[in-house]
C-alpha cells in the first residue's frame, strides 16, 4: 500500500512556474464614474476585454478591504472575473479576495483608456544591433524584436529573434527568425551558408540550404514552407 | 610595463606549446625579458620543449599552495639568460588552480619579466579560463583547417567574454597565428587559404608559420625553433611575430626553408 502512495507523490509535487499576459484595469477616483465608464465600454462592445483574465491595479486610489470587495463585485456583476489584485498593502486584503500580484514593469498599458483599445497604443519598435562578429558557441536570444549582426555569424554560433534577422556578413551558424510563431519575419544575409534557418518554427536544413548559391539571400515563410531567393542588387 | 600574453587556440595539437616556445624565446633573443608559464597541469610539455624537464624541482601548483617561492620555481634558460620557465605540475590536474593563486602569481611575474606568456592547455575548461584570464594579449594559434578555425572562433568569443579585460569593458588585444601553413596544399584548394581563416576569424594576423620539419626537430632536440635554427623559415616566421608584437610594422610573408615557388611568384624574400 505504501507503494502507491509513494508513486503518486512522486509525480504530484511538481511545480511550475508560467507568466501570462493580463488585461490591467486601473480604477481612478471617482470610482462611482470610473464604473460608469464601464458600463459605457460594455454597451460598445459585444464581448468586453474578450474574456481576458483581469488585474486590478489599484495604484491611483486608496480603498478600504470592504471598498475592494465592493469594487470587486460590481466587476463581477458585469462579467470580468478578477484573477488578482495589484498595488494594495497587505493589511487591505483577506483570503477572500483574489491574490496580490507583483508585475515587473511599472507603467504598464492600459487598454481601456484609450478608445479603440490595444490597436492604437504604439510599441516602441525594438531592434538589437550587434557590431561584433557572432562567434562560435555564442547563442543570443532577442525574443522582443529584429536582430542586426553587422558581423559574419560563425557556425556553431545561434541567432534566435522574435521578428526578422539581418546579418551584413556571412551566415554560417543558425538564425531562427519569428521565434514566437510571427510568420512574418524573414532572414536576410550577405552570404549564405547557414547552417539551418527556421521561420515561425518552420525550418530549412544545411541541406535544402546549400543548393543555393552562397550570394545575398533573404529567406521568409509561404505558408509551411521557408523559401529562399537570392537578394537582387 | 609588463605584458601578459595568453598563447590559446581550444583545439589541441596546433602549435600553442611550440609557439609559446618559439616566441618566447625570439623576445627573449631580441633582449626582452621572458618568462614563459605552463598552465597545462596533468599534461605538460613546455619543459620537454625547451629542454628542461630534468631541471625542474618546483612548479606552478607548489607557487600557488605557498609549498614554494616563485624564484626556487622559476628555470633560467641556459642558452638565453633572460629567459625563464615557469613549469605546470605533471601529477596534479587543473583543479589544481585556483583564481586567487593565478592572480597572485601573474602579479607577481609582472613585477620581474617584460613578456609573461602563458601556455593555454587545449579546451575551454578551467586550465584553459585561467590562463586567459589576466592576459593583455591573446595569440590564438590555428591550423589552417576547419576545425582548427572553429575552435579558434569559440576561443576568441571566450576571451571577449570570460577575460578580466573583457568584464572590465576594456578589449583583449588578439592576434591570430596560422601555424603548419602549407602553400603548396592550399593552393591546390586541400587546406584553407589565408584569406578564408582571415575572413571567418576577422581577428588581425599576427604571423604565418610554414608547415616544416625544423619544428619537429626543434622540439625532439628541446629546443625552441628560433634558438636550435634561426635561419630557418618557421623561426623567421617567428621573429617577425615576436617584433610585430612588440608593436613594429612588418610585412606580412610565409617566410620558405629554401626558395621555393611562392618566394619566386611573388618576389618576397625567402632566402
Amino acid at each position: 500500500m505504501t507503494s502507491v502512495v509513494d508513486a503518486r507523490q512522486a509525480t504530484a509535487t511538481r511545480f511550475v512556474c508560467r507568466s501570462y499576459l493580463a488585461v490591467v484595469l486601473t480604477p481612478e477616483p471617482p470610482i462611482v464614474e470610473w464604473i460608469a465608464e464601464i458600463d459605457q465600454r460594455i454597451k460598445g462592445a459585444e464581448s468586453f476585454l474578450g474574456g481576458a483574465p483581469v488585474v486590478v491595479d489599484l495604484n491611483a486610489v486608496k480603498l478600504s478591504k470592504l471598498a475592494i470587495v465592493h469594487l470587486i463585485s460590481e466587476l463581477e456583476q458585469r462579467g470580468i472575473r478578477v484573477l488578482g489584485l495589484e498595488n494594495v498593502d497587505a493589511f487591505s486584503t483577506d483570503p477572500g479576495l483574489p491574490p496580490l500580484l507583483r508585475s515587473s514593469h511599472s507603467g504598464t498599458v492600459i487598454p481601456d483608456r484609450a478608445a479603440p483599445p490595444a490597436h492604437d497604443v504604439r510599441k516602441e519598435p525594438t531592434t538589437l544591433l550587434l557590431d561584433k562578429p557572432i562567434r562560435s558557441g555564442q547563442s543570443i536570444f532577442f525574443p522582443d524584436g529584429d536582430v542586426t549582426v553587422l558581423g559574419s555569424v560563425a557556425s556553431g554560433a545561434e541567432l534566435v529573434a522574435g521578428g526578422s534577422i539581418h546579418v551584413y556578413g556571412t551566415l554560417r551558424g543558425r538564425a531562427m527568425a519569428g521565434s514566437h510563431g510571427n510568420s512574418r519575419a524573414r532572414i536576410f544575409c550577405n552570404k549564405i551558408e547557414a547552417e539551418l534557418l527556421a521561420i515561425g518554427g518552420y525550418y530549412l536544413t544545411a541541406e535544402a540550404i546549400d543548393q543555393f548559391p552562397k550570394g545575398p539571400v533573404q529567406a521568409w515563410l509561404e505558408g509551411d514552407a521557408v523559401k529562399i531567393a537570392t537578394l537582387d542588387r | 610595463m609588463a605584458k601578459v600574453v595568453v598563447v590559446t587556440s581550444g583545439k589541441g595539437g596546433v602549435g600553442k606549446t611550440t609557439t609559446t616556445a618559439a616566441l618566447g624565446a625570439a623576445l627573449a633573443q631580441i633582449g626582452q625579458k621572458v618568462v614563459i608559464v605552463d598552465f597545462d597541469v596533468g599534461l605538460r610539455n613546455l619543459d620537454l620543449v625547451m629542454g628542461a624537464e630534468r631541471r625542474v624541482v618546483y612548479d606552478l601548483i607548489n607557487v600557488i599552495q605557498g609549498i614554494a617561492k616563485l624564484q626556487q620555481a622559476l628555470i633560467r634558460d641556459k642558452r638565453v639568460d633572460t629567459l625563464a620557465l615557469l613549469p605546470a605540475s605533471q601529477t596534479r590536474d587543473k583543479d589544481a588552480l585556483t583564481e586567487d593563486g593565478v592572480r597572485r602569481v601573474i602579479a607577481q611575474l609582472r613585477q620581474m619579466f617584460d613578456w609573461v606568456i602563458c601556455d593555454s592547455p587545449a579546451g575551454i575548461e578551467r586550465g584553459a579560463t585561467l590562463a586567459m584570464r589576466f592576459a593583455d594579449i591573446a595569440v590564438i594559434v590555428t591550423n589552417p583547417e576547419v576545425s582548427s578555425v572553429r575552435d579558434s572562433d569559440r576561443i576568441i568569443g571566450l576571451l571577449d567574454a570570460k577575460t578580466l579585460k573583457a568584464e572590465r569593458g576594456e578589449r583583449i588585444d588578439k592576434h591570430l597565428l596560422i601555424t603548419r601553413y602549407d602553400q603548396t596544399r592550399a593552393a591546390r584548394g586541400e587546406m584553407l587559404c589565408i584569406d578564408d581563416v582571415l575572413e571567418i576569424l576577422s581577428t588581425p594576423l599576427l604571423g604565418i608559420v610554414p608547415e616544416s620539419e625544423e619544428v619537429l626537430r626543434a622540439s625532439n632536440l628541446g629546443s625552441p625553433v628560433t634558438l636550435s635554427n634561426s635561419g630557418s623559415g618557421a623561426a623567421r616566421a617567428y621573429f617577425d611575430a615576436a617584433r610585430r608584437l612588440m608593436g613594429e610594422n612588418i610585412e606580412m610573408t610565409v617566410p620558405s626553408d629554401k626558395v621555393g615557388l611562392f618566394g619566386k611568384l611573388f618576389g618576397r624574400r625567402a632566402a
